[in-house]
């Protein structure tokens, strides 16, 4: 194997083997937000014609499962690694820093898709959730999980302790990902807060994800794929620019 | 032939503290080398900055004659590094941690490889074990392993016997001095200066981020001016005139700094004089620990004189 595919390959089966944690967890609390949220709105909320706000809900909900998961990986290896020292052996090695970058990024793109697949199989069995386009789907998540996987990877270089990216988690990551119309759409909101949920990546990662299902979206696909496209390149040459530099993981 | 190691004029500063002050260091192919100096001196951020783990603020260094900046992957490949701290990767086995090194590097077909290190550090019946269920001694071991598993020719360890039982120290030296033997070059740096005396053939003595001597152990030794002998007299006194040699007294032993074999007759004339009757008396062969206290209080000397 090449040193890419060693450190992608280790980076699998850094959470695979605490999968319990890692995949099961997240698929559970996400089912368990659904079950109590239809409960309780369902008779009283309709977003679009003829879906149900519970089917409405699922797609919002399992792109931000997603997202918190593919963020989650790679912060928490990156942070598990520098606080404990053992990063030494990966830059010891020949690995470029794209290729750290790629490996990081790719490994939270797979757990989250595992995540988000794992959600969507077992919906199937109680609800049925139509789908429009398996690739506009796919792109979003794709798209998402990399820009999230990045944005981890600079919160796990950047945080020196689990306090510092847990809070990161808590009050920029969570609330963003909460505000993004997973349990709404954003024409019903007043028109300030329209305005701020625009600024909001994750909104276009909802969005558009949620278009790949029912085929209606508060703005074209095309502009949030581009949009997101936009970030994940700003992102990411920022991360990489960090790895360049060795910012704070080469003293 | 191209030196293993080749550095010139390294400064590393961490804000205001100047570690390493203009390092000019050049290592040979197979030497057996050690680095020696005080806490704080900057060994291990000399050896950070060799292996790509610190950046120098100006300077270079190359192994092999590979940059480690601009010819990074190459060097790497050279370099076999066993850090100082005790890390590991929590999630894995000992050979887990093993394959995926070998892995960074892409080596291919390495399991025999691994097999042999793995068998030679004594690690067979832990090679299925979690990392976090070693004890200190075996993740002591395993570090070393991760450094050899992509046969690197120049295989630097920066304090490995601190901290290590004495059966495993020996295991240890055995095992590098092996390596040093098949042509690997050994870079270690050590608190223990009977084992630098005793293992390499050539030393650097760092303080302050500056190295101070870089000599052959032997040529350190014997420019060690004078003697030093250790008496017992009856009785346990010294006549005014030799109490200006003594060094050290103590437990009913004296010992006394002097110039040469000729002086060591004035000694004994003066004790004559003073009918002092010397029950025992030894000639203390200088040692390398000697020549480090010696030079490391000598410049300080110099600094505060110069203040
Ligand atoms: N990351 C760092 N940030 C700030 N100072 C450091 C850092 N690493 C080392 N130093 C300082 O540099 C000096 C040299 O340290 P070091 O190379 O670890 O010494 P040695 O290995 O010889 O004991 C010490 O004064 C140490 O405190
Ligand atoms: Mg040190």
């Amino acid at each position: 194997m090449n040193g890419f595919l060693t450190l992608f390959y280790k980076e699998l089966l850094r959470f695979w083997k605490v999968g319990l944690q890692t995949v099961f967890a997240p698929m559970l609390s996400t089912l368990l937000y659904l079950l109590i949220f239809s409960h309780v709105l369902e008779e009283r909320v309709q977003v679009y014609p003829s879906v149900t706000y519970t089917v409405f809900l699922i797609p919002g909900l399992v792109i931000m499962a997603m997202l918190q998961n593919a963020f989650a990986n790679s912060s928490s290896s990156l942070i598990q690694s520098t606080v404990s020292g053992n990063h030494i052996f990966m830059l010891l090695s020949p690995l470029s820093y794209q290729e750290i970058f790629t490996a990081y990024v790719l490994a939270s793109v797979v757990r989250g898709l595992l995540v988000g697949l794992g959600i969507c199989v077992v919906t199937l069995a109680f609800f049925e959730l139509p789908l429009y386009s398996f690739a506009w789907v796919f792109a979003f998540a794709l798209m998402g999980t990399a820009l999230l996987g990045a944005l981890g990877i600079i919160a796990g270089i950047w945080a020196e302790k689990f306090e510092q990216l847990a809070a990161l988690q808590n009050f920029i990551i969570l609330p963003l990902t909460f505000l993004s119309g997973v349990f709404y759409t954003i024409s019903s909101l007043p028109p300030f807060w329209q305005g701020l949920s625009y600024m909001n990546p994750f909104f276009y990662m909802v969005d558009g994800f949620r278009y790949g299902f029912f085929r209606a979206s508060d703005v074209s696909p095309y502009l949030s794929l581009g949009i997101l496209v936009a970030w994940f390149l700003a992102v990411s040459w920022c991360t990489l620019r960090m790895l360049k530099t060795g910012y704070k993981i080469r003293k | 032939m191209i030196p293993a190691i080749e550095v010139r004029q390294v400064h590393k500063r961490f804000g205001t503290l100047h570690a390493l002050y203009g390092i000019d260091l050049e290592i040979n192919a197979g030497e057996f080398f050690a680095l020696l100096g005080p806490n704080g001196a900057g060994k291990t951020t000399l050896i950070n900055i060799i292996a790509g783990l610190a950046l120098a603020n100006s300077g270079s260094v190359r192994v092999m004659g590979h940059d480690v900046v601009s010819g990074y992957r190459e060097a790497r490949r050279m370099l076999g590094v066993v850090p100082q701290e005790l890390v590991f990767d929590p999630f894995f086995t000992v050979r887990e941690t093993l394959v995926f090194q070998s892995g960074y590097f892409g080596m291919k077909r390495n399991n025999d490889w691994i097999d042999e290190i793995i068998h030679h550090l004594d690690l067979a019946d832990k090679a299925d074990t979690n990392m976090r269920l070693l004890s200190g001694g075996m993740k002591r071991r395993v570090l070393v392993a991760q450094a050899l598993v992509h046969k690197p020719q120049v295989i630097v360890l920066d304090e490995p016997t601190a901290g290590v039982d004495v059966e495993l120290r020996q295991a240890l030296w055995r095992f590098i001095k092996q390596l040093n033997r098949n042509g690997h070059t050994i870079v270690l740096t050590t608190h223990y200066l009977e084992e630098a005396e005793a293992l390499c053939n050539r030393v650097a003595m760092l303080k302050n981020g500056s190295i101070i001597v870089l000599d052959s152990v032997r040529n350190l030794i014997s420019n060690i001016s004078g003697l030093r002998i250790r008496l017992r007299l009856s009785p346990d006194t010294l006549p005014t005139a030799l109490q200006l040699l003594t060094i050290n007294h103590d437990q009913g032993s004296y010992i006394l700094a002097i110039e040469g074999y000729s002086q060591l007759e004035n000694v004994m004339t003066a004790l004559h004089a003073a009918q002092i009757q010397i029950l025992d008396m030894q000639i203390l062969q200088p040692d390398l620990e000697e020549v480090f206290v010696k030079l490391m209080h000598g410049t300080e000397n110099l600094e505060s004189a110069s203040v």
